[in-house]
């Protein structure tokens, strides 16, 4: 490689500097927020000195608000909670459908297969509002807006692509021979997917699942469209905050930290399959 | 027997989700061929190509073809060339640039309508931050997603903000495992650095460069969280991309018929782009197996 110079080395650590600015300045600046004071935020110009307080996550995890106006509830909680059940129930679902599916189109090749296949992934890419707004109008004529299960089953459209494809890369990649090996012993074809193949793709399906897990808490036009007021996860919920009123800004701020908090968390830990499970498979990390 | 019936048995639950969404979809497109308004359902009836015609002579049409279009290509065109840019910086593997590119991943897993809000309070005119910094350098009355004139370069910003680090991911995956020979040869023979930027490396990253920006077009041109979250397609049609515009169609002026009818026109585009990626990824997963 070409040796480096003292004047590029400086300008490397410079432009570094400017990129970490700008993508986590962000961040740091709302995790501050979140402990301030109305006052404090208010005050001109913005100091990064101030006494820390607890009170806005305190406000947010008992559900009541003092204003000026008096008391005001707020569900929150409750939202997070929501994100937390239809995230996991989306991705347990995904798996029971996905898994086998998956290992069906790695190993037979049959056309139904691809075909499943890429209808599935020609819809991970088709707008979602085109799917969500007539199920609006079915689900409240079959009454499935005020339920988790209809969420769950929608939320498929965001976990079962994923699951599927990137599952099924790694089946390809074991070679077969050992499941035949495994089945010449006598062992009968579920034995063999539950105790050779399943085993194998392990970190196929934790990378699938966690990424699904991600994207399925981040998701907000779903629930925007299909959700009742107490169903509704955290996405949708903290917009809804921002516009009530009342509201102070710190809790908005301390509402942010909590809802990204999971999802950052399961990224550092899950950087690993990243690169894989967002190109669907197409580009190996 | 058992054997040929398998592969369709451990595939149907996935064959009915499928159906499951084809039925909304097929009733989408049932809709877009109807005069249909959720408050005058009496006037319900078939027009067949009528809502998509209207559309010919319909300045909000064309506005948000317009808005959509800038939108796309704004963003691709800045996270693709900052997107590379970082990649570049990154490419040697080591302690503190592992870090660097791992801690770029937060802004990517955060909600993009969470990233929105982010930015909004940031942007806030009383208290924001960057109002307020923005304010020291001269521009006392920038007033970011409220007005009219900067509402877009905002929007794309926190589009940038969220999404470059998905172009540096992929780019760097790219970049680290491109072969060394041609590289080292060329420094060898003393070949300047710009003629093996874009005679080596630009060439060589080309697959992984398409890859991104099909990903990236294909999502944003649809972007709806970002935008609706930060100022739900205002200030005025500012910002009244196709998701967005058909979203307040359906919801706030109860028109199904045409809501639905400006979705399958953003479905069309998708396709076509979804095509080209199917195929594209095809011959990636083919060279990719075919060297394994």
């Amino acid at each position: 490689m070409h040796h480096t110079s003292t004047a590029e080395r400086i300008l490397r650590g410079f432009l570094l500097t400017l990129v970490l600015l700008f993508f986590l300045f962000p961040i740091f600046w709302i995790f501050l927020m979140s402990f301030q004071t109305n006052e404090d935020i208010l005050r001109i110009p913005p100091s990064l000195f101030f006494t820390p307080t607890l009170e806005n996550y305190i406000a947010l995890i008992s559900g009541r608000l003092s204003t000026v106006a008096g008391d005001l509830d707020i569900a929150f909680m409750r939202n997070l909670w929501n994100s937390v059940l239809l995230s996991s129930l989306s991705v347990g679902v995904a798996l029971i459908l996905g898994v086998p599916a998956a290992y069906a189109f790695a190993r037979f090749k049959f056309r139904l297969g691809e075909n499943i296949a890429f209808t599935l992934l020609s819809f991970r890419f088709a707008p979602p509002l085109l799917v969500l707004l007539p199920l609006s109008l079915y689900f409240s004529e079959l009454g499935l807006s005020d339920t988790y299960l209809g969420l769950v089953w929608v939320y498929q459209l965001i976990a079962l692509p994923l699951i599927l494809w990137i599952v099924r890369g790694y089946f390809e990649d074991i070679s077969p021979d050992i499941e035949n090996a495994y089945r010449i012993d006598g062992h009968s074809w579920a034995t063999t997917f539950r105790k050779i193949a399943i085993p194998l793709a392990r970190p196929g399906i934790a990378a699938a699942s966690l990424l699904a897990f991600i994207f399925c808490w981040n998701n907000f036009v779903f629930a925007l469209v299909l959700a009742s007021a107490d169903k509704q996860p955290v996405t949708v919920g903290a917009l809804a905050f921002v516009t009530a009123s009342g509201i102070q800004y710190g809790q908005v701020a301390a509402a942010i930290v909590l809802s990204v908090t999971p999802t950052l968390m399961l990224a550092l830990y899950a950087q690993r399959y990243l690169v894989e499970g967002l190109s669907l498979g197409a580009v190996k990390g | 027997m058992f054997r040929r019936a398998l592969p369709y048995m451990l595939s149907l639950p996935a064959l009915v989700v499928c159906i499951g969404i084809l039925i909304p979809f097929g009733t989408a497109v049932y809709y877009s061929t109807q005069r249909y308004n959720l408050s005058f359902p009496q006037a319900r009836a078939f027009i067949g190509l009528e809502n998509y015609t209207d559309f010919l002579s319909d300045s909000a049409f064309w506005n948000t073809i317009e808005v959509s279009l800038l939108y796309t290509f704004l963003t691709v065109t800045l996270e693709l060339l900052l997107g590379l840019g970082i990649a570049l910086l990154l490419r040697k593997p080591g302690r503190f640039n592992n870090m660097v590119s791992i801690l770029l991943l937060l802004p990517l897993m955060t909600a993009p309508a969470i990233a929105a809000l982010m930015w909004k309070l940031m942007t806030n005119p009383n208290f924001g931050v960057l109002s307020y910094l923005i304010g020291l350098i001269g521009f006392d009355d920038f007033r970011w997603a409220s007005s009219p004139s900067s509402a877009l370069f905002t929007v794309v910003l926190v589009d940038m903000w969220v999404y470059t680090p998905f172009i540096m991911i992929l780019l760097l995956a790219g970049l680290r495992s491109l072969p060394r020979q041609p590289f080292e040869a060329a420094e060898l023979d003393g070949v300047p650095r710009s003629f093996v930027f874009f005679r080596i490396t630009l060439p060589m990253l080309m697959p992984y460069i398409i890859t991104a920006t099909l990903f990236r077009l294909l999502d944003s041109i649809q972007q709806f969280d970002i935008i609706y979250a930060m100022t739900q397609g205002g200030p005025g049609d500012k910002l009244m991309v196709f998701q967005v515009q058909s979203y307040l169609e359906f919801f706030q002026y109860t028109n199904v018929g045409r809501s639905a009818a400006l979705l399958m026109v953003l479905w069309v585009i998708t396709y076509v782009l979804s095509n080209l990626f199917v195929k594209h990824w095809l011959k990636l997963r083919e060279r990719a197996h075919g060297h394994a």
